[in-house]
């Protein structure tokens, strides 16, 4: 039997069949996965945390090696020694606190809300260190990152990732001679919280130069740039109450 | 070939050369540009394309004594999204590294007008092994141009391929760069990509002088 495939009530049913079936096709799909999907992202959140923390497998020439995901919930259980939130100016323990969104958060905070700050504490060369999630814009979508500070306000080590930067240029702050730059900066400059400023004009392609709370831009990727300076001033800006009761004096 | 009659080979082997999707017919222009600075990004666009056409087309021969003429247009569209979204959850739960790169791929594959083209004007009229070969074929033809653009465009403006330095140390003054070479930054940004292919499409028709139109 040959269909009439012109006429209007073929048409309208066969839309409607197509839908249903993409529907249920992708919605069956995406339920099924979600659960592993999930797992995923949990699990690269902890090895980010971790990686600013200096828990990675870096080799002195290496790229970004993260620790495998099969012991990352082992080594995150080990090497964080607690998870704080930072609450209405209180700091309390949370064991959940890495599966907090900040970008909620830093909305509610924009709001006047009561803002629940994530903080994961760890150790590098056996003084406390502080990991601070980030939260900003770059060029054409999110940036995110996290920051590891000591008692003295000094870098120990950064993570950046972002959403949708270009390929070879906005998408290098994901690359370690960028992110290596940033340890060893001061995040205070005279008696204030500054943070780090990622510079055209420092002049210091090496970065040896740790004092001048800069590091070198990328070429071509100057929007992306300021994106993470201003990310890491907000950063500090929602985070400076909880910084002023542990910094050395 | 033996697999292959000499028509269907020629399916696979036309697109890679006389009949190329970019630099004969001129689509596919916008990821070409887009996403070349990388070797690697350009291989994952490639590869995922490469997927995508060969399975769309399939689909869409396969519905296409079916589809109502009047909304073929939409009827592809979610043949391509559907495609591009399964490969993208896939991936997240299985190479969850290898789709943090291609995510930002993903809204361009839709939008490739190459995948388009080939629907509209392929699959919709020939049988699936062909259609399926036509699919390949033009995916093939898009990726080696995407690979080509990318390899150069990084080495001369990153100095790199897949992100492991090939002439020196840019900053350390070693290898290529202890003579003087510079990286040619204008080769990162997409007007450089546009060069490339005028390039390519020169030689190609350079050599072989049948290509060019009439003017």
């Amino acid at each position: 039997m040959a269909i009439n495939t012109e006429k209007n009530s073929y048409t309208v049913i066969f839309a409607i069949i197509m839908v249903i079936v993409v529907g249920s096709v992708l919605a069956f799909l995406a339920s099924g996965l979600s659960t592993k999907i999930k797992e995923n992202e949990r699990f690269e959140k902890q090895q980010n945390i971790l990686y600013a923390m200096g828990v990675n497998e870096n080799t002195p020439d290496s790229g970004v090696n993260f620790i495998p995901t099969t012991v990352v919930e082992d080594q995150f259980k080990d090497q964080v020694k607690e998870q704080y939130v930072w609450v209405n100016g209180e700091l309390k323990t949370d064991d959940q606190a890495y599966l907090i969104d900040l970008k909620k958060e830093l909305k509610v905070l924009k709001e006047g809300g009561e803002a629940r700050l994530p903080i994961f504490m760890g150790e590098r060369d056996g003084q406390e260190v502080y990991v601070l999630p980030m939260y900003g814009k770059g060029l054409w979508d999110a940036i995110w990152g996290f920051m590891a500070v000591d008692k003295d306000m000094v870098v120990q080590g950064v993570y950046f990732d972002h959403k949708g930067e270009t390929a070879g240029r906005g998408a290098i702050i994901k690359l370690r001679f960028f992110m290596d730059d940033f340890t060893g900066e001061s995040l205070l400059e005279g008696g204030s919280y500054n943070g780090i400023a990622v510079s055209k004009t420092n002049n210091d392609p090496l970065n040896n130069d740790k004092e001048d709370n800069e590091v070198d831009a990328i070429a071509g990727a100057t929007i992306t740039g300021n994106g993470v300076s201003a990310m890491i001033k907000e950063t500090l800006k929602a985070y400076r109450p909880f910084l002023e009761t542990i910094r050395n004096n | 070939m033996a697999i292959l009659s000499k028509k269907d080979a020629n399916l696979i082997l036309d697109p890679l050369a006389d009949n190329n999707p970019i630099t004969i017919q001129v689509l596919g222009i916008c990821s070409a540009l887009a996403i070349t600075a990388e070797l690697k990004a350009s291989l994952v666009m490639a590869v995922s394309v490469i997927f995508v056409m060969g399975v769309g087309n399939v689909v869409i021969s396969l519905l296409r004594n079916v589809i109502p003429s009047k909304i073929r247009i939409i009827a592809q569209l979610i043949v391509v999204a559907t495609l591009v979204i399964v490969v993208d959850q896939v991936l997240k739960a299985f190479a969850y590294e290898l789709s943090k790169t291609l995510s930002v791929f993903v809204g361009l594959i839709i939008t490739n007008c190459i995948i388009m083209g080939r629907f509209e004007a392929f699959a919709l009229g020939n049988g699936v092994w062909r259609s399926f070969l036509d699919g390949i074929g033009n995916a093939l033809g898009y990726g080696v141009i995407l690979v080509i653009i990318g390899f150069f465009r990084e080495l001369l403006g990153s100095g790199t391929l897949f992100g492991i330095p090939v002439l020196g140390d840019p900053i350390a003054k070693t290898g290529l760069y202890s003579i003087g070479y510079e990286n040619n930054g204008f080769m990162i940004i997409p007007p450089a990509a546009l060069i490339v292919v005028g390039i390519i499409i020169w030689v190609q028709r350079s050599r072989n002088r049948a290509l060019i139109e009439e003017a």
